[in-house]
């Protein structure tokens, strides 16, 4: 069971480490088969751990999904790389040759028990990812608390020390910066290893699933809409309602803290825009609009929550009823676009309008929350070049066939797998990652293939 | 009143002409709005720009011919700068005005403004509206 | 530097005061305005309708006399004009049909195909001379003066005429912190005031003038620098009839950018043109001490 440059290897190469790429380690692994999962951030969870609660059972994303996270770390068939991305990929279905750059964390995880001493001293603060901006991190870090691997990296792009290093080495002009180290200091089991160096890991694997999620388009795209600290995009406002958040999911805007009263959530930034965004339809944001409205009702109970909307897309299961349930609650959903989106004073002036009373409207909002549009995961583009995949013109993966072959790529052996081939909600994305999972156990049951070469 | 449409209406000769004028697809726009959001003139109108384009979607005439609001319509072109499907309404303003103008019909009458309004008035004002608003 | 220059009716009747400006203070940045001979009037508006090619004709003539003249570049500095002479030059570059048609009814012209460029004198100050130079010719830097940049819509829509960003323009901006003085962002910068609705209703102007000047004035803004002859107008009649009785509305002085540029580079105010300005506009630069 051979192919014809005699080898056939039932090993599986998952890219990306939020939901679709978890659900598709998970059941190759329980298949019987090896799989490594390779996370090019620091932890898995991708974006559903930065959600305060999930539509439509308003379920908490991190309670529901952390035992999915654990299982991942404790399979004996996972082999779980974070803060490692794939450089390169060369061979065909049965027989890839992966090259995979392993970041040097600094920190020796096999010493390091967690303890958090050295990130709770460390002195410098930079914008947290995983807080999509409302908060900072130090730069000895855990992204989250419930992180998998749950012990920290040092971001050397913003660690004192190794600016110290740098300075020193590259024999710089000017003041010399602190020569910090105090997480070294600190760290009781001497885990911190400032010598540890970026590394190559070359691996042999028979199928690859493509499972790198998406990202937001950034709010600078619509100009008419304020670049402002309280106009927030979605993932922003998350993280706002979320217990586990800066303000422990008091909803507090940006600017200065005061609880907002009025909050307009604007949908289709970007999306169905050919003009100045994308024309499709990013598919999720009239849920989690209508969520965060009513999540903010909850917190804010005094609060008015504004929807501006064109259509209403709820087409999951129990999402139209979610979304009756949020316009009986006392969320305004007003039908039409806002034109503009402006400070003045310490309000936001939004201009829009209601086409079913035909009129023009104005509200002054204390926060903006923008539906922003939803695009693949940043820099996978050329992830996707390299690797020979198929794109369409918006960097989403191209499926083989749109209604039979939704989750095999132009590359035999490589399967794509939840909102890296299209916007998608959870149930679709865990779904299509079970799905991938089986495209790659039959690839296996299957056990040989002629080279093809990569197209 | 219920309005009567039919392959008639939305077809008619008036349709046509304003797409022609317009050089506007009509079908393009999906009444999001966005342009009677953002409309300076908005609060003097009597219909709202998108519903505009909604009559003339729908091929009625005799409705849009009731209202003022083309006729209030500032060629600002904020309409069309956000438009999301590219469609520019200024143009299909133009068009609207041009088919009442070009039956010798004008909005404002010169004749019956009050002289010192119009001496006041600079040139670049009286000659654009005039353009604009007479025939 | 030499730069062919259509100034456009209006600067030479109501808005003397923008041209005078202009002219005094390119010439202390060693640029003359060359105004093209034998211009016509450009239209205002440029016609929207698709069928309209008569109306082309007026701006095209004048764009065919510049080339005619040798030359490859024409500035304006009425707002109205630019976007009129810059939509139809662009017909002629890019709609052969159009063109044919248009050409068709020029005969004491020469052929034209959009070969010269349309530009406003913001374009020109920002990209042929530059701020550095600017800044370097200031004597009485505009310190102190907080200055409300408004653009109107001309300048700025469609895209295609833009001579900056449709919705985050900075040059007017830009312009004033080369002269020193303090820029005002307020959001009503790139907002209609009604153009030429004020011929039959100046009630919606009136209304504009109060939410454009109201919105500058709570930004912080004690003047405001204006681009277009037409804005001028409107905003000025309306703060005249709204500042009428206990409505307590004050408005705000109303400035040509030129005008500025001059007071900037310490020329003789009487350059300036101010007779033509508001009668609150005079009072203000006495206040500011930018005139005495």
């Amino acid at each position: 069971m051979n192919s014809a440059n005699g080898s056939f290897t039932k090993r599986a190469l998952v890219i990306g480490g939020g939901i679709a790429g978890i659900q598709a380690a998970l059941d190759i692994a329980d298949g019987g088969y090896e799989v490594i999962l390779v996370e090019r951030s620091p932890s898995i969870g991708g974006h559903m751990v930065q959600y305060a609660e999930v539509f439509p059972t308003l379920d908490c994303p991190q309670c529901i999904l952390t035992p999915k996270m654990v299982e991942i770390s404790q399979h004996p068939n996972v082999r779980l790389m974070t803060y490692a991305e794939v450089q390169a990929v060369s061979g065909s279905a049965g027989n890839f040759e992966v090259r995979i750059l392993q970041k040097a964390r600094r920190v020796d995880h096999a010493k390091c028990n967690g303890c958090g001493t050295c990130w709770q001293k460390c002195p410098q603060k930079v914008q947290s990812e995983y807080n999509a901006g409302m908060a900072t991190r130090t730069a000895v870090y855990v992204p989250f608390p419930q992180a998998v691997p749950a012990k920290p990296v040092i971001d050397c792009d913003n660690c004192r020390y190794i600016h110290y290093q740098r300075f020193v080495a590259e024999k710089r002009p000017g003041k010399k910066p602190m020569e910090c180290r105090i997480c070294e200091k600190l760290c009781p089991v001497g885990a911190i290893d400032w010598e540890e160096k970026d590394r190559i890991v070359t691996e042999r694997v028979g199928a690859i699933v493509l499972a790198t999620g998406f990202d937001l388009m950034p709010i600078e795209r619509i100009p008419e809409y304020a670049a402002d600290p309280d106009v927030v995009n979605g993932i922003q406002f998350e993280r706002l309602l979320s217990p586990g958040g800066p303000t422990a999911g008091v909803v507090k805007r940006p600017s200065d803290g005061r609880i907002p009263k009025e909050v307009v959530f604007i949908s289709c930034c970007g999306s169905r825009d050919p003009e100045h965004g994308v024309p499709y339809c990013s598919r999720v944001c009239c849920m989690y609009l209508a969520k965060q409205a009513l999540l903010y009702k909850h917190a804010v109970p005094d609060g008015q929550a504004y929807v501006f909307y064109i259509d209403t897309r709820s087409t999951g299961k129990g999402y139209e009823e979610f979304m009756q349930r949020v316009v009986t609650e006392g969320v305004l959903y007003l039908r039409g676009k806002v034109s503009k989106v402006s400070r003045d004073g310490d309000r936001l002036v939004v201009s829009g309008a209601d086409t079913l009373s035909g009129k023009q409207v104005e509200i002054a909002a204390d926060m903006v929350v923008l539906g922003m549009a939803i695009q693949p995961a940043n820099g996978i583009k050329a992830l996707l070049t390299r690797l020979g995949v198929a794109a369409d013109d918006y960097g989403f993966v191209t499926e083989s066939h749109h209604k039979f072959q939704p989750l095999e790529t132009s590359v035999d052996g490589v399967y794509v797998a939840g909102a890296a081939q299209g916007p998608r909600d959870i149930p679709d994305s865990v779904a299509q990652g079970s799905g991938a999972a089986g495209k790659v156990l039959v690839l296996f049951s299957q056990g040989s293939r002629e080279a093809v070469a990569a197209k | 009143m219920r309005i009567e449409l039919s392959s008639r209406k939305l077809r008619s000769e008036f349709v046509r002409k304003v797409v022609e004028i317009s050089g506007q697809d009509l079908m393009l726009c999906y009444q999001c709005g966005k342009c009677s959001a953002g409309c300076p003139m908005g609060s003097a109108m009597d219909i709202l720009p998108n519903q505009v384009l909604r009559l003339v979607q729908l091929g009625l005439e005799e409705d849009l011919a009731q209202t003022k609001t083309v006729w209030l319509c500032a060629s600002c072109l904020t309409c069309t700068a956000r438009c999301p499907k590219g469609v520019d309404l200024s143009r299909v303003m133009e068009a609207i005005r041009v088919l009442t103008l070009r039956k010798n019909r004008n909005y404002v009458e010169p004749s019956r403004m009050p002289p010192d309004a119009i001496a006041d008035l600079p040139q670049i004002a009286l000659v654009s509206g005039f353009r604009k608003l007479t025939s | 530097m030499d730069l062919a220059y259509y100034p456009g009716c209006t600067l030479k009747t109501r808005a003397r005061n923008f041209e005078q400006s202009a002219l005094a203070a390119l010439a202390a940045l060693g640029v003359n305005l060359v105004e093209m001979p034998r211009w016509n009037c450009c239209g205002t508006v440029y016609s929207l309708a698709e069928d309209d090619l008569v109306h082309h004709i007026a701006p095209v003539r004048n764009l065919a006399l510049v080339k005619q003249a040798g030359q490859g570049k024409v500035v304006t500095l009425c707002a109205f004009c630019y976007n009129t002479l810059h939509r139809a030059n662009l017909v002629m570059r890019d709609s052969p049909e159009k063109r044919t048609a248009i050409t068709s009814f020029m005969d004491d012209v020469p052929a034209y195909a959009g070969e010269v460029q349309v530009a406003h004198l913001l374009q020109v100050l920002r990209d042929d001379i530059g701020w550095d130079k600017i800044t370097a010719r200031v004597r009485k830097p505009l310190k102190d003066v907080k200055i409300a940049a408004y653009y109107g819509c001309t300048l700025l829509r469609p895209q295609s005429a833009a001579i900056d960003s449709v919705e985050r323009p900075t040059v007017l901006q830009d312009l004033v912190r080369a002269l020193g003085g303090t820029a005002v962002d307020f959001p009503f910068a790139t907002e209609c005031c009604g153009a030429f609705q004020v011929v039959n209703n100046r009630d919606i102007v009136n209304e504009r003038a109060k939410m454009i000047i109201g919105s500058a004035v709570r930004n912080g803004a004690g003047a405001l620098a204006v681009s277009c002859p037409l804005c001028e107008y409107n905003l000025r009649q309306a703060q005249a009839t709204l500042g009428q009785g206990n409505s307590g509305f004050t408005g705000l002085p109303l400035v040509y950018f030129t005008q500025l540029m001059a007071l900037a580079f310490g020329l003789d105010p009487a350059t300036c043109g101010f007779d033509q300005n508001s009668p609150q506009t005079q009072t203000w630069l006495r206040q500011q001490g930018l005139v005495s």
